[in-house]
């Protein structure tokens, strides 16, 4: 009996393999985030277009759409660009996986970006796509937080992983001990701590945590919090804002022509991309969604109107990377001391961490098509959210 | 008919155990402080309000409401399609652990100086966390590419569940390899039994005991492992990466990241049921006896 039992345990296991392996195996096309362009309008010259991986910071999202938009509208086709797009995750830092030469560009965080470069990592900055900072310290009326000289005694949320530099920067700004004068607390990726009292003051993205609580009911009106029941701090304003969202380039590469000329095209695509959602907020909005966002309509029509605030207008051209705001984060990442009196850059960066060179080629190459890079007219749009943001 | 009979006994005591936690879910509810309970300052007791604890009734009425409006797919397809795929990773990873394990169960009942040079290392590697392996298996695996084989995502996320899976096996097996009694080795020995025939006819068999609770807890490590990997590398697809999405609309859902939690609870139960039925099943005719 026993060895019965022992052989059919055996070949129980050896079925259950097969059916692991049969099942497991045919996933590939699904996991696969990549979406192939279709070669339909592609130039006459385009004979194989060039493979390129992009690394996002984030699921996906529309503080992506650009991205998105120019591989859903044929940009990357046109430009002879076969571009694959990674989500980034928890655990996945962009410019660790562009260092490691597992992507070709990558979207980073000046501050976060710059503090890896001083760690060894040769990346550099080609365009920079977000002109402002979108960071906000969110807060109920009731707290009277209304500069960052009031988080003195007061709980202050943050993200960490690099997202919390701007409020080290406030901080110092306002003569504040970030050790002594505050409660650093760490935040969960919902806003539950703020809605709850447990945080004072959450860390909010305008294009997405900021939403989120005017997503929520509030139990005292069973209506939707609207604006008027929070205060805002915005550094941005308080003159602490640090260059957020930019494409990164592999350093070592950027001496190669052909990285320099798939760098060039890309960056143009990109922002006529950019260009498209600025244009049409509603079908970058269903873009996203099709990718395979799991935010809500509304919400991410929010949060491209907001995305599209930080980069438009542009006055000096998309993705140009303004040397005052440049200099602004590079001094506030010196200066600003984290809690163990740190701070995010130990010395100024080198001249080789941002290059303005393919941004202006890019450009040159859509003003060529027609395309407007400044965006000198736009207006942003009144998103209305909706419960749960869908 | 008994084999029968102890699945319908263990599949009532589990339900009554939900409907009890169901209800003490809902008494707390209703009756703990809507704010917490704070002493010396340190938040002992969790919230009662709806933002912190849905009802039970809020949480199930979400799997049949669409996932965000508009969308043609109700949270319980998504979240079962999620759970779906989690389950093909995971047992992928478990085969892969159970094999592992049993194998490194063998070579050290077989030599003690693998054992003695390798226990230490097996009990070190669980230490690991798995969030700092995570993106590094990720990493690795991206650049692994023998011959046609190009190393897909997903199988860096069984890896994990691999790595989480091979070890009470591992310990378990081996525990279970040398738990036959001195005298049935001595009448192997008698006989002039090879140690692979001992090995295939005495000390399996004598394992099987062992080996079902650590193969269990296999099971469910190699669905911690996968869900932890897709949440930590983003994996596209499964329940962990449903988990985070949903957390993030916590704040105005609070109902819907439970639909994704309670799908991995399910999932982990499918996967120690697994191992429960087969047990059930190739036992059904084994005496109830106590090895001597």
């Amino acid at each position: 009996m026993k060895k019965r039992s022992l052989k059919m345990a055996l070949a129980g296991v050896a079925v259950m393999s097969l059916i692991a392996g049969a099942c497991g195996g045919s996933d590939d096309a699904a996991t696969e985030e990549a979406v192939t362009e279709e070669t339909a309008a592609a130039a006459a010259e385009c004979v194989t277009p060039t493979p390129v991986k992009l690394q996002l910071q984030w699921f996906t999202q529309a503080q992506f759409a650009g991205y998105y938009a120019a591989q859903d509208q044929g940009f990357y086709t046109e430009q002879c660009l076969d571009v694959t797009i990674l989500e980034g995750a928890v655990d996945i830092s962009p410019q660790t996986v562009l260092a490691n030469g597992e992507a070709d560009f990558a979207i980073s965080w000046v501050s976060k970006a710059l503090a890896s470069r001083e760690g060894g990592a040769d990346i550099v900055n080609i365009a920079q796509v977000f002109q402002r900072s979108g960071t906000l310290q969110v807060s109920f009326k009731d707290k009277n937080i209304v500069t960052s000289a009031d988080f003195k005694g007061k709980n202050i949320g943050n993200w960490g992983y690099g997202n919390e530099f701007e409020i080290f920067a406030a901080l110092t700004k306002a003569g504040l001990d970030p050790a002594k004068d505050v409660t650093l607390v760490q935040q969960q990726f919902d806003m539950a701590g703020l809605l709850s009292g447990d945080i004072d003051a959450a860390e909010a993205m305008t294009y997405n945590e900021y939403a989120q609580v005017l997503e929520a009911v509030n139990p005292k009106t069973s209506a939707l919090y609207t604006a008027e029941d929070f205060n805002v701090v915005s550094y941005e304003a308080e003159g602490v804002g640090m260059l957020q969202d930019a494409i990164w380039a592999d350093g070592k590469r950027l001496s190669d022509a052909a990285y320099v000329d798939t760098a060039t095209k890309f960056v143009a695509a990109s922002l006529q991309g950019w260009a498209f959602c600025r244009d049409n907020t509603s079908a970058c909005r269903d873009i996203v969604v099709s990718k395979g966002s799991k935010l809500g309509a509304s919400h991410q029509l929010w949060q491209m109107n907001e995305v599209n605030k930080l980069i438009w207008p542009a006055a000096g051209g998309a993705g140009m990377i303004d040397a005052a705001a440049w200099d602004r984060t590079v001094t506030l990442s010196q200066s600003a001391k984290n809690l163990e009196g740190g701070t995010v850059l130990t010395k100024a960066p080198d001249a080789g961490s941002y290059t303005n060179d393919i941004v202006t080629a890019a450009l040159a190459l859509l003003n060529a098509k027609g395309v407007d890079t400044t965006g000198s007219a736009y207006m942003p749009e009144t998103v209305v959210l909706t419960e749960g943001g869908n | 008919m008994k084999f029968v009979r102890r699945i319908a006994y263990r599949t009532s005591m589990f339900l009554l155990t939900l409907v009890l936690l169901v209800g003490i879910w809902e008494l707390y509810k209703a009756t703990g402080p809507q704010d917490g309970g704070i002493i010396f300052g340190a938040r002992v007791l969790p919230r009662a309000n709806d933002t912190a604890m849905p009802h039970v009734s809020t949480m199930f009425s979400r799997y049949g409401r669409p996932e965000v409006r508009g969308s043609d797919k109700e949270i319980w397809q998504v979240v079962l399609s999620g759970a779906w795929f989690s389950l093909r990773l995971s047992l992928v990873g478990f085969f892969l652990g159970t094999t592992i394990g049993v194998g490194l169960a063998v070579l050290m009942a077989r030599f003690n100086t693998v054992r003695r040079g390798l226990l230490p290392y097996l009990v070190m590697s669980q230490t690991v966390p798995l969030i700092a392996l995570a993106p590094l298996v990720v990493s690795w695996g991206g650049k692994l590419e023998i011959g046609s084989f190009v190393w897909p995502r997903w199988l860096s996320a069984s890896i994990l569940g691999t790595f989480l899976a091979f070890f009470p096996v591992a310990v378990g097996t081996l525990r279970g390899l040398t738990s036959s009694p001195a005298a049935a080795v001595e009448l192997m020995s008698s006989y002039a039994a090879s140690w692979r025939q001992t090995l295939f006819k005495l000390r399996f068999p004598a394992a099987v005991p062992f080996m079902v609770p650590a193969l269990k807890l296999g099971a469910s490590g190699a669905v911690v492992g996968v869900v932890v990997a897709e949440i930590s590398t983003g994996l596209k697809g499964g329940i962990g990466r449903l988990i985070i999405e949903y957390a993030r609309e916590a704040t105005g859902d609070p109902a819907k990241v439970f639909t994704a939690v309670f799908g991995a609870a399910a999932l982990g139960l499918t996967m120690s049921g697994l191992v429960v039925f087969f047990d059930l099943f190739l036992m059904r005719n084994r005496p109830r006896e106590t090895s001597t």
